[in-house]
């Protein structure tokens, strides 16, 4: 076996509120959505309008860009609502759920025998296709391009992540087979990482046709970007393919019953839950039902995914196309007398000026408070401790904001993403907003090269 | 508490824009902001932060400097009752120095926080804490009996043209509190140097009994009189004359630990200048020629500037190199160059304020040869590859 990548720099943030080991297979929610702003660099372009009935697989949208791919409903049913943000832009995609879902059925035979062009055809239409993404830029992989690897992670190192292992657990037949899918689809290796620190699941160690890679270390460790910078970097004009667990098995499914069944587990985590435990249910449910009666009082922030990169959801929004986790922290409006002078042990901080590193083993329950205002870059090599790249974070930042092309490039920038620099988001004692400034890159060097 | 935060509530809407005193927003919010960290929420990105901020960072500075400080007014105490041939208690020493220090350090926080809350205003933008430390740092390298005009002076200066016209906070090239110090240095030598301005009263003749010299050990090894040097105890703790803050080194490394434990000074910085002064220290005493040059090499960590600098003023994350490789080529340079300064040139007695300020400006071009570095290692990968 392969030996183990030891990630040195990173941060785990200890919180409250990790999801207990137990799967509940949760009532049909009602309604469904399927978001267009979970896919990146896509320009949606509909195809249904409200009072429509679509069944699981029908295509809702698809995009501008690579029309191929579909853009399909979870469930059966009726649409009732599109609702639009700025600009007309679709956010949501609403559905009313039938009480028995119907399947639009798909033709798959043996996976041996389809060709190339046959399983990404049916993956366009089904709706899997948008599960393979591509670095550079995280956008929907083009089944054009020759990717040189893929890459699945295995284990998610983010704080209250949903372990992965157990997800995944007794799926083994759809994982195996959605890898053999994906197989056929590149000449290069399939990497499969998984985590060095405890065994992982047989669903994974039995794999075949994939090779296996152990990391061990802190949060981002689990990072797709960081695992493919340590095993085989992105060098200009490389592609690598990504996808996770949850998905491949979707996919493992698609092709053993000929339907979208977009069932899976996430973890219903973080300090305001009273009850944290796995939930399996269908992507794009509304979390109403998990949530109404399972959550402390107060004003909450819900998170479809973890607190550093996911995305703020309503009380009642739904879970996300790539979400494995949906996590409910408390809002910080509050204002504190000389906050800034108190030593700060309930608060988490990566640098020793807040004194609650002297309780190294403690869980703190954290809330969305700004804790400061924005400033001017004046600490230097914050960033350098939680990010386990070499690339220069804050000179590639720079260059983003002066729209330097070339240092970009030169930077590394191919080899990063938004989630790589959340945690350099965290600790900012200037409380930058680094995610969107990579992300403002990201789209600037995408259309610099179309 | 409560209270309070109920008047800054009813108070704040004159504050805000189309209120009676919007031209003080910036004032407003500064002042709101030291009494209460904000209730602004995260809206994109990471939707928890890290509890440190830039007030709690610069604060930790300050306490760092602390022992410094009350060290410094003591000793001020001490050399004027000791020039003067009078004694006096703990107390006393330390009320005197108090007098002398204090009038300085308010005269420097007043002009300085006026000239960046302005600027804070008419950019828009909120008040920086870059000059909680600043304000503190110029008392410190002072001799105690510069008048207090030229403290405005010199502040004024150090935070109009060494800060703002560069952006402010965080973009400066040079040292503010170092940038004070050089221009009273060329403007104002005779306030700065010699031997009688480093003892309260002295600069104006105050009975002074014949015994008392006030030379700095720095100047008596600089004229070789090595033999009038004090002992090394005396050094390390400090009782000796020199800019306020600068003459523990017990003090001063008190200062180091609180800024390396907390992680907010850069112990690459200290450590590499340290060395940086050992190996030219060591250099010296191989090629020496004179009393100076033949001092013991550690002994250069003891005098004049070299421990204050190294630990508070090479350390500015701001004017210092950025990247870790930088940190350490830059602070080598500075301890290397500090004591060359100081042992070779005769025009300066002490070097650490120039070699500090020449590395400031050659900071950016070392990160780029750091950075370029890093941008040939991707390149040649591709190579290899291809």
């Amino acid at each position: 076996m392969s030996k183990v990548i030891k990630i040195k720099k990173g941060l785990n943030i200890k919180m409250h509120g990790a999801a207990e080991k137990i799967i509940k297979k949760t009532d049909q929610a009602e309604y469904y959505a399927v978001k267009p702003t979970d896919f990146q660099g896509i320009r949606p372009k509909l195809v249904v309008k409200v009072g429509d009935k679509v069944k699981a697989g029908t295509s809702l949208f698809y995009d501008k860009f690579q029309p191929e791919v579909q853009f399909t409903a979870p469930v059966s049913g009726e649409i009732v609502e599109i609702n639009r943000g700025e600009r007309r832009v679709i956010l949501e995609i609403v559905i009313k759920a039938d009480a028995t879902i119907e399947y639009e059925k798909f033709n798959v035979s043996d996976p041996s025998r389809l060709s190339k062009e046959e399983i990404v055809d049916v993956m366009q239409k089904s709706g899997l296709w948008p599960t393979i993404r591509q670095r550079p830029y995280s956008t929907i992989a083009n089944p054009e391009d020759t990717p040189k690897a893929i890459f699945i992670t295995a284990f998610d190192s983010a704080p209250l992540a949903a372990d992965m292992d157990y997800v995944a657990m007794d799926c083994g037949d759809s994982f195996q087979k959605g890898i053999d899918i994906l197989s056929k689809l590149t000449e290069g290796t399939i990497h499969l990482n998984i985590n060095a620190d405890y065994p992982a699941s047989d669903t994974y160690t039995k794999a075949k046709g994939v090779q296996i890679n152990k990391f061990t270390g802190p949060h981002p460790s689990g990072n797709v970007g960081i695992q493919i910078n340590k095993i085989d970097p992105i060098n200009k004009g490389d592609i690598v393919w990504y996808t996770y667990p949850q998905e491949i098995i979707a996919i493992g499914r698609l092709f053993e019953k000929g339907i979208y069944d977009a069932t899976k587990i996430i973890a219903l985590t973080g300090s305001e839950v009273k009850n944290p435990i796995y939930h399996k249910l269908i992507g794009g449910a509304s979390i109403k039902n998990i949530v109404s009666g399972n959550v402390t009082e107060g004003e909450h922030r819900y998170i479809g995914g973890n607190v550093l990169t996911g995305s703020k959801i309503s009380h009642n929004g739904y879970v996300g196309y790539y979400d494995n986790q949906v996590t409910v922290i408390p809002e910080g409006k509050y204002y504190e007398f000389f906050g800034w002078a108190l030593p700060g042990f309930k608060k988490h901080s990566a640098s020793r000026a807040v004194f609650s590193w002297l309780l190294p083993n403690k869980k703190f329950k954290l809330d969305t408070n700004f804790h400061g205002g924005n400033r001017a870059y004046v600490m230097s090599g914050e960033y350098d401790k939680v990010f386990p790249m070499d690339i220069y974070p804050v000179q590639l930042i720079k260059s983003i904001l002066v729209e330097d092309i070339d240092k970009m490039e030169q930077l590394g920038i191919y080899e990063v993403d938004e989630e790589d620099f959340a945690l350099c988001e965290y600790v900012c004692t200037s409380k930058t907003e680094v995610q969107s400034i990579i992300r403002t890159g990201l789209d600037l060097m995408r259309k610099e090269m179309s | 508490m409560k209270s309070l935060r109920r008047y800054i509530d009813k108070i704040k809407p004159h504050f805000e824009k189309g209120g009676k005193f919007a031209k003080l927003e910036s004032t407003f919010e500064a002042f709101e902001s030291f009494l209460f960290v904000s209730n602004k929420v995260t809206t994109k990105g990471t939707h928890i932060r890290d509890a440190n901020d830039m007030k709690r960072t610069m604060i930790i500075v300050v306490l760092a400097l602390v022992p410094t400080v009350l060290f410094g007014m003591w000793n001020v105490g001490f050399h004027h009752y000791a020039a003067t041939g009078q004694e006096g208690t703990l107390i006393e020493l330390f009320w005197l120095g108090f007098l002398r220090v204090f009038p300085i350090i308010v005269v420097s926080y007043v002009v300085g926080l006026g000239i960046e809350f302005a600027f804070a205003q008419y950019r828009g933008h909120e008040v920086n804490e870059g000059f909680l430390v600043s304000g503190i740092l110029i008392p410190l390298v002072l001799p105690v009996d510069t008048p207090l005009w030229m403290v405005a002076v010199a502040t004024a200066f150090a935070v109009v043209i060494g800060k703002e016209v560069f952006g402010g906070t965080g973009m400066n090239i040079l040292n503010p509190a170092l940038t004070a110090r050089a221009f009273l240095f060329f403007a104002y030598p005779s306030y700065m140097s010699g031997n009688a301005v480093w003892t309260h009263g002295m600069i104006n003749g105050e009975g002074v009994i014949d015994s008392y010299s006030g030379a700095t050990p720095l100047a008596e090894a600089a004229a070789g009189h090595i033999d009038k040097l004090p002992s090394t105890i005396e050094m390390f703790f400090g009782t000796i004359p020199g800019s306020i803050g600068e003459t523990s080194a017990l003090a001063i490394l008190i200062g180091a630990g609180i800024l390396i434990i907390t992680g907010i000074g850069s112990a690459r910085i200290m450590i590499s200048t340290v060395i940086g002064g050992l190996i030219m220290g060591l250099l010296l005493n191989i090629f020496a020629v004179n009393p100076f040059m033949e001092i013991p090499f550690w002994q250069h960590l003891l005098l004049g500037g070299f421990a204050f600098g190294a630990v508070f003023m090479a350390t500015d994350p701001v004017s210092a190199a950025q990247t870790a490789k930088g940190k350490i080529i830059y602070g080598f340079l500075i301890g290397f160059f500090a004591i060359l300064i100081r042992v070779i040139n005769p025009a300066y007695p002490e070097g650490v304020m120039l070699a500090i300020l020449l590395m400031n400006v050659f900071a950016p071009l070392i990160d780029h040869y750091v950075i370029e570095g890093n941008i040939k290692k991707r390149l040649k990968r591709v190579k290899v590859k291809a």
